[in-house]
């Protein structure tokens, strides 16, 4: 086992040095050099060109350069926002809560529906329970998930006045900001008020993220499901008497789950990338919102920091995944 | 192959009663079929100029609604242009874009993927572990990044996608040579004589091609899916271009006053990426039973 996970572990390591380079080359790849953005339209004079290209170390051989880029990773300096003025890494670990708080919410949402909704089309093969989840799974599936929050803003938040339109906590309550998790800080704060209101913006952008994890899982869950129900236990529990129930949820299962679960580790890159697109909508204050942002002022430490740490959480937790995958299956450690 | 005289179903035709049994499979194909006509014949069906500004019917509802006129069936957006024949227009842009970053990314990938899964060792390593780097980073973001750095457009936004869709195909064109590279009739080819470059192009590739095929398909949806995405960001097509994600984009602000110019777009990405998965899956099943869920 531990040889495993070892090894799974070495295998990270270029792939992480890989993401390095791409976040390296991205700042040299831009028309025209960072000094030069940083300066505007009205240009600036050789001298002072050549004194910041210094002072930013950009006029080393590019190997140097990426040596002490390396270095300052490790230090954990990711650089400075030119927009704030801001450590990159502080102003990521301030917002990422906000993103972990959705990103939890559209799981639990994909999990919860997809699940059940998968195993009672598996069982109620080729009926219209089927046909209906494989359906909306499939336009799940195929939804553009920032149209699709637009949709549900218009009917619930601007038709049915049920859930607030944006942001993550109604403006009157001054939450004290201890673990970035809006839910469980207005609960520390004893805030129940704040806490509803907090509940309420959730809503609907755990719907919007969730859909597309839900129509996959939907999908994955009675594939494997329906494998699973044609081999000879499942039959020899029916066959020993036990109730239908009993054997879909203690036997069958058990064993079609496994790879629900990796399906499910495997989202979590899917929903980083989603959680761009409804942070924006949603002007929820968090990772994604915050990338986009960075784009669109070119503020490129923020983008070169923001991809280095979103592809390393999506490196690690699909490390994880594969960890666990190996614990539950023996087959794949030793593999 | 020719005198093969027996009526054996040919190929096509084996393919195709495999591919009629899925009812969601035809409805696909029939979807993409009317889409591709709507957009060959865009400039024959559309009823008005997709950036014809009528100032005096900004924002008419569609046709059915109060106030809504049968000159401008799907209203008409804040400046006044012709919803539906902007809808028509974008489906021209939409589906090329599908078109182009899919064969910029399969033709790449055919390639990297022959070349890692023939000549094996240090090669294969090399482009595997940057295929790996790039499958990292997830689809939209890695896009994103490459916008960053070519710039905002609907062309720089292709290559993005293009990028985004590689590894798929190189990873399985490197499963499928690696898989047919051991057989009998490769090995006889190359002791008859046959080079490398005929080996890999001409033994060995027709036979990789189904799963190709399907991913290709699949990846036609993506890109249109992702392109949307980009052009809803303001990274993609840039206006007044007429494409679907940035037309939304750009009428965020009515969305209260006037729905139609944010869900007539939406609907249109979403019919057209169905079309694609629904051929994909179809294409999937008939093409390789193996891979049948």
């Amino acid at each position: 086992m531990l040889a495993f996970l070892l090894r799974r572990v070495a295998l990270i390591v270029p792939t992480f040095l890989g993401v390095t380079l791409i976040a390296f080359a991205l700042i040299r790849l831009i028309p025209g050099d960072p000094v030069e953005n940083l300066s505007g339209e009205r240009g600036m004079d050789p001298e002072r060109r050549l004194r910041l290209l210094h002072e930013f170390g950009l006029d080393r051989p590019l190997p140097a350069q990426y040596a002490e880029y390396l270095n300052q990773i490790v230090h954990g300096d990711l650089g400075t926002s030119l927009t704030t003025h801001e450590p990159v890494l502080r102003e990521f670990l301030t917002l990422f809560p906000a993103t972990v708080e959705l990103a939890f919410f559209a799981m639990v949402f994909a999990i919860v529906l997809g699940l059940p909704a998968g195993i009672i089309a598996a069982i109620k093969r080729n009926t219209v329970a089927d046909y209906a989840v494989m359906g909306v799974s499939l336009t799940g599936y195929s939804m553009p998930i920032f149209w699709w929050a637009l949709l549900l803003i218009l009917f619930f938040s601007v038709h049915l006045g049920w859930t607030p339109v944006s942001g993550r906590i109604a403006v009157q309550y001054d939450v004290q900001a201890a673990t970035g998790f809006m839910l469980i800080d207005t609960l520390r704060a004893g805030d129940f008020g704040a806490f509803r209101s907090a509940l309420s913006h959730l809503i609907l952008p755990s719907i919007a993220l969730g859909t597309i994890p839900l129509a996959v899982i939907a999908r994955m869950t009675r594939s494997s499901m329906l494998e699973v129900l044609r081999e000879d236990y499942v039959r020899t529990a029916r066959a020993k008497g036990l109730s239908r129930w009993r054997t879909v949820v203690v036997h069958a299962l058990r064993n079609a789950l496994i790879p629900v679960v990796t399906v499910i580790g495997l989202q979590v890159g899917l929903l980083l990338s989603g959680a761009i697109l409804t942070e924006t909508i949603f002007s929820w204050p968090g990772v994604g919102n915050w990338l986009i942002h960075g784009v669109q002022s070119r503020d490129y430490p923020v983008v070169q920091g923001g991809i280095l740490l979103v592809a390393t959480i999506v490196i690690v937790v699909n490390l994880l995944v594969d960890a666990t995958y190996g614990v539950v299956n023996p087959r794949i450690r030793h593999g | 192959m020719a005198d093969a005289a027996p009526p054996l179903p040919g190929r096509f035709a084996e393919f195709w009663s495999a591919y009629r049994q899925s009812r969601g499979a035809m409805i696909g194909l029939a979807l993409a079929v009317a889409l591709v006509l709507l957009a060959v014949f865009a400039d024959v069906v559309s009823p008005h100029p997709p950036n014809e500004q009528y100032r005096d019917f900004t924002l008419t509802p569609p046709a059915w609604q109060d106030g809504g006129t049968t000159r401008f069936l799907l209203g008409t957006d804040p400046v006044g242009r012709d919803m539906l024949s902007r809808l028509i227009h974008g489906t021209r842009l939409s589906l090329a874009i599908g078109v182009i970053s899919v064969a910029i990314s399969l033709s790449l990938g055919l390639v990297l993927g022959l070349i890692a899964g023939y000549f094996r060792g240090t090669t294969e390593t090399v482009i595997m572990r940057v295929m790996d780097v790039m499958l990292a980073l997830p689809s939209l973001l890695l896009a994103i990044a490459v916008v960053a750095i070519l710039g905002p457009g609907l062309a720089n936004a292709m290559y993005a996608i293009a990028i985004v869709l590689l590894p798929h195909y190189v990873r399985l064109t490197r499963a499928a040579v690696i898989a047919e590279a051991g057989r009998d009739y490769v090995t006889s080819s190359r002791i008859a004589g046959a080079g490398t470059l005929r080996l890999m192009f001409d033994t060995i590739l027709p036979n990789c091609v189904a799963p190709l095929i399907v991913q290709a398909t699949l990846g036609f949806s993506t890109a249109i899916l992702d392109a949307a995405a980009l052009g809803f960001l303001g990274l993609g097509a840039q206006p007044p271009t007429p494409e679907w994600g940035s037309m939304l984009a750009s009428a965020l602000e009515f969305i209260q006053r006037a729905p139609w110019v944010v869900t007539f777009p939406g609907l249109m990405i979403l019919v057209t990426v169905l079309a694609f998965n629904l051929m994909g899956d179809g294409l999937r099943d008939a093409l390789d039973p193996r891979l049948k869920r």
